[in-house]
């Protein structure tokens, strides 16, 4: 029961990752039409603004060990620890939430940016052109973030206070072994507010009314004399925002380093494929479906039955869906189909 | 008709003639010295620099993917190799490796050039790179990367070929058991060695009353250490609870570590490297197993293979962890500290053991052609077997002629509580000397194959 338990919500989790990125690329793929295969490098340069927020708020007095003689090695203080003292630690050690503040309008900027400049100029191409532009914006996304970072994990705590594990188990009976991250808790809660806020500005705002009808005909929308183009670049640099604070809080779950967006990439096409293509529900229910189909498939008791399934389990469920629901769990028609 | 005639017209005179020429060339051979014939060892070979004034090196290193740091710095290092070998800088071990025969003159009198290559850490691209290598490029060695599935790739490859390949950065058991080759040779330690080297010491810190849980890489390195570890656990008394194959690359671990909380384990032992050993040493810690008290005492997890590189990138997770490394720059014998000077003032850095490793690699080829007096693979390859050396860290050291491994001490270290400056992130617990981690050659199998490919 306790394995079972802990399953679920390592699921949960997981799911809560795919779903947001799942949202991102559904959101563009419903309103521009493009497969944005860039979207995975999107939560990656999300997960380094964290880095580079870390990287600015300990610059250091550095002071040469003078023990080594063979190269220079230096002992490290951060100025704000200098400067501010407990204060300036405190700052340091809740670098990975003040990265919100950051990545907010440099993930807008940089969406708005990537689809006026390039994004753009490939709406009447095909998708496989589309596909192929996206992902070679990855690859040089990737790189660029490698020629700066280098090639290794950075790693980022979570502020000390929630550094440790919830005991979980206390709270609901289960017994003293029971314990999960409080980190990852709060990412799944994080990850829920803002499914729950994109939703909101979609169903409760004019704007995301408008947005929602250019979804659904966007000719009709611009007939009306909406410029529902500015509105879907808008739409683009809100996708990428997601994705970015997906990213910006997955940091001290998974320290980031440059290939982190292509490990989500694959998975979160699946996500969507599965969920159906263009649904922003079932990208949403689909991100948490299959990241707890991913965890309870990693079981050492399923292992024992099926070696191996927890590699496969994710597309053999998606070749599974779409052998029975060819449009997905919540696909609409007309979506990618001539 | 007139054809049988013919054949039989091949007269006795004609078959004394023939036969006395054969035998009189085959005498001629046999005891007439090779050295008075001119281009004896001229038998051709690939890589062959023939009267060129220089040499080439291949070095096929990781420069994209998740290991491109480790292999930059394997590169760092062979360019280091290089300079020092056509006599350019300090000299670095060329002062401390005895015996030598290197004079700082490149290798042969010829200068040493390097092409490179990039494994990209994935096999078929590392043998494509080694294949243009030897190809395109006529090295006549090839060395480095950062895998074992890709050392045993292009190990294979160099068999084929004929061309020696000296390993860089490969722990598995089976790059000099069953996979070894003729034209294969492992300077780095291996799993079965880390097993030994740490055991030991596990008994000492842990005691001998222990369940372990293994979460183990599934593909050959993972594999060879998880048996070799589970292998040296068992016999200072602990039990295995689980050994649990993760894919490798999976970034989130937290489905195969929630199992582990309640397996009854009081040790982790994570069979991870590179990234993969950075994410799950992270998210354990997250989990809060070091903090967990199993069996009335504490929860401890082990990483047999250890880097810096790896310290550096789970950060405070791998301050107070247990593993293995093949050597470390703060190491104080002649040769480690003169490759430290030498690899510091050129790049302000210390080296890594992938660094490490692959300069004495590079050095320990060279030297073997200096002393089989030509690049012929097979002369050079009977001058490695066997081959016993000290002054390049680690102590003596003997490169087995029956599975091409190097024996010599191995290090355990500790992620460092207080670490003093950006490097000093591991302490050496114990040298562990070279006789701990002997085994014997045939013990994982495989054939070394011919001489003449």
């Amino acid at each position: 029961m306790d394995a079972i338990f802990l399953q679920i919500l390592n699921g949960l989790d997981k799911g809560g990752a795919y779903a947001l990125i799942a949202l991102g690329l559904t959101l563009v793929f419903g309103t521009l039409g493009v497969v944005n295969f860039a979207h995975g490098a999107i939560f990656m340069i999300g997960a380094f603004c964290a880095v580079t927020l870390e990287k600015i708020l300990t610059l250091s007095v550095r002071v040469k060990d003078e023990s080594v003689t063979f190269f220079d090695a230096y002992k490290e203080t951060p100025y704000l620890e200098v400067w501010f003292g407990d204060t300036g630690t405190a700052i340091i050690d809740w670098s990975v939430p003040l990265s919100i503040i950051l990545a907010i309008p440099v993930m807008l900027a940089i969406g708005v940016i990537m689809e006026r400049a390039l994004i753009r100029h490939f709406y009447k191409r095909s998708h496989a052109e589309q596909i192929l532009v996206t992902f070679g914006l990855a690859i040089v996304l990737q790189e660029l973030i490698k020629s700066f970072f280098g090639a290794n994990p950075i790693p980022q705590g979570a502020p000390e206070i929630v550094a440790g594990s919830a005991n979980i188990g206390a709270w609901i009976g289960l017994g003293e072994s029971v314990v999960y991250p409080w980190w990852r808790l709060i990412y799944l809660l994080f990850s829920t507010i803002i499914i729950g806020l994109v939703f909101s500005f979609l169903h409760f705002t004019t704007y995301g009314m408008v947005v929602r009808a250019g979804m659904a005909d966007r000719a009709t929308v611009e007939l009306l004399g909406i410029n529902i183009e500015r509105r879907f670049t808008i739409v683009f640099g809100m996708a990428a925002v997601v994705a970015g604070l997906a990213g910006v809080m997955y940091t001290p779950v998974l320290p980031p380093d440059y290939h982190l967006g292509m490990d989500f990439l694959v998975l979160s096409f699946v996500v969507v494929v599965v969920g159906g293509m263009g649904s922003l529900p079932g990208a949403v229910l689909a991100g948490f479906l299959l990241g707890i189909l991913q965890s309870f498939s990693s079981m050492t008791e399923v292992k024992d039955i099926f070696p191996g399934i927890d590699q496969i389990i994710i597309y053999l469920v998606a070749v599974v869906i779409l052998l029975t629901r060819p449009r997905g769990l919540m696909g609409r028609r007309g979506v990618m189909e001539s | 008709m007139s054809e049988t005639k013919n054949t039989r017209n091949v007269s006795r005179r004609t078959v004394l003639k023939g036969t006395a020429a054969t035998t009189g060339a085959a005498l001629i051979g046999a005891s007439f010295p090779m050295h008075f014939i001119k281009n004896a060892h001229a038998q051709t070979f690939r890589g062959d620099p023939g009267s060129s004034g220089s040499v080439k090196f291949g070095f096929n290193v990781p420069q994209s993917g998740p290991y491109a740091d480790e292999g930059a710095d394997e590169l760092r290092a062979y360019q280091l190799a290089v300079k020092h070998l056509n006599g350019e800088g300090d000299g670095g071990m060329l002062n401390t490796i005895k015996p030598l025969e290197l004079k700082g003159n490149g290798v042969l009198g010829k200068k040493v050039e390097f092409v490179t290559g990039d494994t990209q850490t994935k096999s078929d691209a590392a043998r494509a790179s080694a294949k243009r290598m030897i190809e395109k490029d006529n090295v006549a060695m090839i060395t480095g990367g950062s895998s074992s599935g890709v050392a045993v790739a292009v190990q294979g490859l160099c068999q084929e070929m004929g061309v020696i390949f000296m390993a860089g950065l490969t722990h598995s058991n089976d790059t000099t058991g069953k996979d070894k080759k003729r034209y294969g040779f492992r300077h780095f330690f291996n799993a079965y060695m880390s097993g030994q080297a740490i055991a030991p010491i596990l008994k000492e810190e842990y005691g001998t009353d222990r369940r372990a849980y293994h979460l183990t890489a599934d593909y050959t390195w993972g594999w060879t250490q998880e048996e070799s570890i589970k292998a040296a656990t068992e016999n200072i008394g602990w039990e295995t609870v689980n050994t649990v194959r993760t894919p490798v690359g999976a970034g989130d671990f937290s489905q195969y570590i929630t199992p582990v909380l309640n397996s009854g384990a009081d040790v982790l032992i994570l069979n991870h490297y590179g990234k993969d050993m950075v994410n799950s040493l992270t998210q354990a810690v997250q989990f809060g197993l070091r903090d967990k008290q199993v069996n009335g005492k504490n929860f401890e997890i082990v990483v047999p293979l250890y880097s810096r590189l790896m310290a550096q990138g789970a950060g405070d997770a791998a301050k107070g962890i247990l593993g293995t490394t093949n050597w470390h720059w703060s190491l104080q014998d002649a040769g480690s500290q003169a490759f430290v000077k030498s690899f510091g003032q050129e790049y302000g850095f210390p080296p890594s053991q992938a660094a490490h490793t692959c300069y004495v690699q590079a050095l320990l080829y060279a030297n073997a052609c200096e002393m089989a007096g030509t690049f012929a693979p097979w002369e050079v390859i009977k001058q490695l077997e066997g081959f016993e050396f000290d002054g390049a860290g680690n102590g003596p050291t003997l490169y087995r002629a029956e599975d091409h491994q190097c024996f010599k001490d191995v290090l355990v270290v500790r992620g460092k509580q207080e670490p003093q400056s950006n490097f000093d992130l591991l302490e050496v617990v114990k040298e562990v000397p070279r006789a701990q981690v002997e085994y014997p050659a045939d013990m994982f199998g495989g054939e070394l194959g011919p001489y003449q490919v």
